[in-house]
């Protein structure tokens, strides 16, 4: 029973992490930058979520909320500070959405305050009762599944069957050969942070609905989603999706069987394992060496 | 010729002892002035020295980024904590110390051959795991580390001659934490001092052959692998001597002192001095330690209540860093130090039919990058 709970466990936060590797993948694709600054990203627009449904409006008003906001604040992070560093040395980038790291943090401690709060779920966040028995899938775990789901389906409708994201997939792919052939490589780079923003402030409601807020709440979801992404192959959104369900399942039985103080470090150790083994993730193609 | 090199090398070497000995003296007389307060500030300006120090070797002089240094410093202090668990523990100091940069150096091995063969953000998300990893093994083996309440440390009484030098010095013995003060700017000395030979001797010249160009380096017959894992090493050994005197310092070694916060701190001071820079690292440490106060103060006046304004301080860090990456990307040390060559040197006017006009600051900033002042 506990092997089973543990499973439907892992499975939900499998999918959010999944969500989260999604977003940073997207970004690393388009402009070969991990933006380390995605969650204390999606940390900000739960918070404004939260302000919302704390001013008496619906959840639902709240959630909306706070995807617009990612967009927003997505697309303007790529077009204000990110552009600059596009292109040019990895330790700059990494320091810079370190930065906005650091900086997100500290604005939501001084706007939103210090203190942990409880963020609502629209659905139960008690497990389904089968029998007598309580397993460990609850609503809102449903629900997460399901929208993450949606999510992803709308994503592949976008980048396969649309113009747009043809466009955005020619501009990731080779941003001279796009520019010459029309698109406004600029444009399509913006968007796809908003896009990927979106996809993490998603993954940063679903954590927190049902538990605690706190600027920092997302600090380890950074780490999970990393992990998740590089198991995939950094470059590839099925990989990530993948690389997320396997983290959850394996971290969800870490957490219930050894400890849960212990998940970090064994993240860090499947992380070394996947780049020793085999660094060019599960569903990546091998990097080939530039000389 | 060997005779000219090596005259050229114990030239080197004697600036540095110098500049080392001026330290010292400035050291001790800023310590004897101060009160006890400013000497724990300057205690923390130190150990935050001293792992910046290494933490900018490492991604000044060879390329590679580490956000787990935080981590590698706590390994330190817990060393450090475990063998001076009360008084009665009578380990002497030095040996302390030696131990806690053994078992960092030890780990920053292991560390540093996963790192060495990891590149830019692959390097960077393993080592923030690192840094998030550590503190929940502290908490997970919470009968022998203590836990969330962390392990004390006791620091050591301090020794007659010490005693005795400080009575000499001032005409009063010294208190306990100016003595750690003093042990922690030691440190902190000997560290800068190591680290200067270093950068400056074949090791040093290999770590930036391989940070500016791999190929090249691999040509000239260097191994990469090999260099990569030294530099990190001798960087956790930096970090490992600085988390040890954190430990002292704070009496305590506990996991909220190792958060991914002080890493973040860590590689701003190093942003902010300009990579590569010593001295660039102690004035980061600096800023770091006093830019705090200065802040919250100001935040107060500005009618924040008291938990805002500490958030102030890593606000105005993080700016700092993403305005450096933009305006400056050689840190405060290296700009104040093109502006320097500027006015000594003015660039000479380019002829006005020159098709291709010399471009100067490109060829300065690949030629002084780096170099350790």
């Amino acid at each position: 029973m506990q092997l089973l709970n543990t499973a439907l466990g892992g499975l939900t936060l499998g999918m959010v992490y999944a969500a989260f590797a999604l977003a940073l993948v997207m970004i690393w694709r388009s402009t070969r930058i991990v933006n380390f600054a995605q969650a204390p990203m999606a940390m900000m627009t739960t918070f404004i979520a939260l302000s919302v449904i704390e001013a008496g409006h619906s959840y639902w008003l709240g959630f909306a909320a706070a995807l617009v906001s990612g967009v927003v604040l997505g697309a303007v992070l790529e077009r204000v500070v990110v552009r600059p560093v596009e292109g040019g040395s990895d330790i700059n980038a990494v320091i810079l959405t370190l930065g906005l790291f650091v900086v997100l943090h500290a604005l939501a401690g001084v706007i939103f305050g210090n203190r942990f709060r409880s963020f609502p779920a629209p659905f139960g966040v008690r497990g389904f009762e089968v029998g007598d028995r309580t397993i460990g899938l609850t609503g809102f775990g449903v629900f997460t599944i399901l929208v993450v789901l949606v999510v992803m389906a709308l994503l592949v409708a976008l980048f396969r069957f649309t113009d747009l994201g043809l466009r955005m997939r020619a501009a990731a792919f080779d941003q001279e050969v796009a520019r010459l052939l029309g698109v406004r490589v600029g444009r399509m780079l913006t968007l796809g942070w908003a896009l990927a923003s979106l996809v993490g402030s998603l993954s940063g409601l679903l954590i927190a609905g049902g538990n605690l807020v706190h600027p920092a709440y997302m600090d380890s979801v950074v780490v999970f989603g990393f992990v998740a992404a590089v198991l995939g192959g950094l470059d590839s959104p099925t990989g990530a999706v993948v690389g997320g369900l396997l983290l959850g399942l394996s971290l969800s039985f870490v957490s219930g069987y050894v400890g849960s103080q212990l998940v970090p470090l064994a993240a860090l150790g499947v992380l070394m394992l996947v780049l020793l083994l085999r660094p060019g993730g599960l569903m990546g193609q091998a990097p080939t060496r530039r000389v | 010729m060997r005779g000219r090199a090596r005259r050229w090398a114990s030239v080197t070497l004697v600036r540095h002892l110098t500049v080392a000995v001026l330290g010292v003296v400035a050291v001790t007389f800023v310590l004897t002035a101060v009160s006890d307060f400013r000497a724990i500030q300057l205690t923390e300006m130190a150990y935050l020295g001293t792992a910046a120090a290494g933490l900018t070797v490492l991604t000044g002089l060879n390329g590679q980024i580490s956000l787990g240094h935080g981590a590698l410093m706590a390994l330190g202090a817990y060393t450090t904590a475990l063998l001076l668990p009360d008084r009665e523990a009578s380990t002497p100091l030095l040996l302390v110390v030696l131990l806690a940069v053994l078992v960092t150096v030890a780990a920053g091995v292991v560390v540093g051959v996963a790192a060495a063969r990891l590149h830019g953000p692959y390097l960077a998300g393993a080592t923030l795991a690192l840094a998030v990893a550590v503190p929940g093994i502290a908490l997970h083996f919470e009968s022998r580390l203590g836990g969330e309440q962390g392990l004390p440390v006791a620091p050591p009484e301090v020794p007659g001659w010490a005693l005795d030098a400080g009575y000499f010095l001032t005409g009063e013995d010294p208190t306990r934490t100016k003595f750690i003060a003093y042990v922690a700017w030691l440190t902190l000395i000997v560290t800068f001092l190591l680290l200067a030979n270093l950068s400056r001797s074949r090791v040093g010249r290999r770590w930036r052959a391989v940070r500016d160009d791999e190929v090249a380096a691999e040509l000239a017959g260097i191994d990469l692998a090999r260099a990569r894992v030294s530099a990190f090493v001798v960087s956790a050994a930096a970090a490992g001597a600085g988390g040890a005197m954190l430990a002292l310092a704070v009496r305590l070694a506990a996991p909220g002192s190792f958060t991914l916060v002080l890493s973040l701190t860590l590689l701003t001071a190093v942003v902010l001095g300009g990579l590569g820079s010593l001295t660039g690292a102690l004035l980061g440490a600096g800023l770091l330690t006093f830019l705090p106060q200065v802040v919250t103060d100001v935040g107060t006046d500005a009618g924040l209540s008291d938990i805002q304004a500490a958030q102030l301080s890593p606000l105005v860090y993080g700016v700092v860093m993403v305005v450096v990456v933009l305006l400056a990307p050689r840190g405060l040390m290296g700009t104040v130090h093109d502006l320097v060559v500027r006015r000594r040197r003015p660039a000479p006017p380019p002829p006005p039919d020159s098709p291709h006009p010399p471009s100067r600051a490109g060829a300065v900033s690949t030629t002084t990058k780096g170099t350790t002042p």
